[in-house]
This record gives C-alpha cells, structure tokens and sequence, in this order.
C-alpha cells in the first residue's frame, strides 16, 4: 500500500490537473450525444416504422398462411 | 409525404398509420361481432353466430397486432427519451387496459370451446361477447383516460385526444391515416369473409335455412 502511495506522489501534480481536464471533457461528450449509434435510433428513428410495419406483414401473412392450410386440409377431406 | 416534425418522435409518427390503425380495425371488427351476438340472440340463427366468433377472432388478432407494435413503438420513444425505466411502463394503464380487454376476449375462444352443445355454445358465447364489449370500452378508452399515462390522450399531456377529436391530429397525417384506417379494416373484414365462408362450409349440414 504505501508503495503504491509512494507511485502517486512521484506523479506530476499538473499531469494529474490535465487528466482532470481530460477525463471531463469526456463526460460533457457524452451529456451532449447520449444517443449512441443504433440502428434504431438513426435516421430520425426510421426503422421503427420499418420495424411495425414488418411486424403487421409477418403477422397478417403468418395468419393467412394458417387459413390457407386450413382450407387445403377441408378439401382433402371433402375429395 | 410530409410529416410534422417532432421531438422524441421524430420520424415514428409515420406509425401512426399502422399501429393507430389496427386499435381502429379491432374496434370496428369487435363492434360488428358485438351486432351479430345480438342478432344471433333475437333469433337463434347459428349463422350470426359464426359470424361473430369469426369477427371477434380478426378482432383480437388486430389486438395483438396492435400490441406488438406498440411495444416496439414504446420501447424506443418511452423507455430513453423521457428517462422512463420498464418498471414505469410495466404500470402503464393504456397497455394494462388494453392486456385486460384481450384476455377477456381470449376467455371468450376459451368459454366457446368449452362446450360440446352447439346451441348453448352459441347462447352463452354469444352473450359473454356483449360483455366482452362493454368491458372494452371501460378499459381501454375511459380509465386510460382518467389516469396518467405516457400514451396520447391522458389528462395533461400536449397531445389532446388524437383518437377521438379529429382537431388534435395534424391535417398531412389526417390525408393518410383516415384512408390508412378503411384500408386496414377492409382487410381485415376480407379475411373476416374467407373464414366466415370456411366455417359456413364446414357447418353446412348443422345450418338449416
């Protein structure tokens, strides 16, 4: 422990003022552009339409699918 | 086409036409199902019951449609934006209200295949479907609007009431969505007629008319 102490002195103190300076700039960087590069969130949230919209095709495909193989099954059995 | 710009939101309100648009066709569809439960009860014809199980079906399938985009839609305009956390979403009446109104037409598929009599399958279904109704009024429209909600039409937000009042919807997406609204439910009254005619087929033997 006091090795590591001892390590901390012999750091410049302006070095450390200038890490200081450093390491807040990053944090402003960060309060200004919080929004990180998401797919999602680009183009002004675009994909989110394009992401609902998918969502109601799959959906409705999906559900006509199942009534398509529901009247093939009725017409097998009627043959 | 032109959008209004706004904050958060950006360019998702182009969901509008979508998401917006399958809470409507569920409403019209349930509404439909609602007249022929009662038509079926004035005169027993087994035929307005077919017609009203299949209508609440596309109904509740426009329901979870709605849901699923919705929490798509949510989960990029409330969770972040408006440092919301899921806990505050989890407690939101809109989504809870409208849980509780497709669980209760989820009963109503579970009460109808719960019974072996045709005719009291239909009495009782088509009775429990009125009810359905009337309970999604309260838990989807009023209570939402009585309590705090992030979704448009509570008390206190900006938005006013999008759904109802056509003065709080902008007049470029009004061109689209009111066409956006016929469009998705006339399909969804098609798919409503492919499997109305399916099960008009299958029970041809039990309808005599």
């Amino acid at each position: 422990m006091n090795k590591i102490n001892n390590y901390l002195y012999t750091v410049p103190k302006w070095l450390l003022f200038f890490f200081g300076v450093i390491f807040t700039n990053v944090l402003f960087a960060q309060d200004a552009k919080p929004e990180m590069a998401d797919l999602m969130r680009s183009n002004g949230k675009i994909y989110v339409v394009v992401a609902v919209c998918l969502t109601i095709l799959i959906g409705l495909f999906v559900y006509v699918f199942l009534l398509d193989r529901k009247i093939s099954r009725m017409e097998k059995e009627n043959n | 086409m032109e959008i209004p710009r706004l904050f958060i939101l950006n360019e998702t309100i182009r969901n509008l036409y979508f998401h917006v648009c399958m809470w409507f066709g569920m409403m019209i569809l349930f509404g439909t199902s609602f007249v022929y439960s009662i038509k079926y009860l004035r005169g027993f014809s087994l035929r307005n019951d077919i017609f009203a199980h299949q209508f609440a079906a596309v109904g509740s399938f426009f329901g979870i449609l709605g849901y699923a985009t919705g929490t798509i839609w949510a989960n990029y305009t409330w969770v972040t934006d408006q440092s919301q956390s899921l806990g505050s979403i989890l407690k939101e009446p809109k989504l809870i209200g409208a849980a509780i109104a497709l669980l209760i037409y989820g009963a109503y598929f579970v009460l109808r295949g719960s019974f072996t009599d045709i005719d009291k399958k239909a009495r009782v279904s088509a009775v429990y479907n009125i009810f359905a109704f009337a309970m999604l009024f309260p838990s989807i429209w009023i209570i939402p609007r009585l309590v705090g909600s992030l979704h448009p039409g509570a008390p206190g937000s900006e938005s006013g009431n999008p759904a109802l009042n056509f003065k709080d919807i902008d007049s470029r997406l009004r061109m689209v969505f009111y066409p956006a609204v016929i469009g998705w439910t006339l399909l969804g009254v098609w798919i409503t007629t492919l499997k109305i005619r399916l099960q008009l087929f299958q029970d041809k033997s039990l309808i005599n008319e």
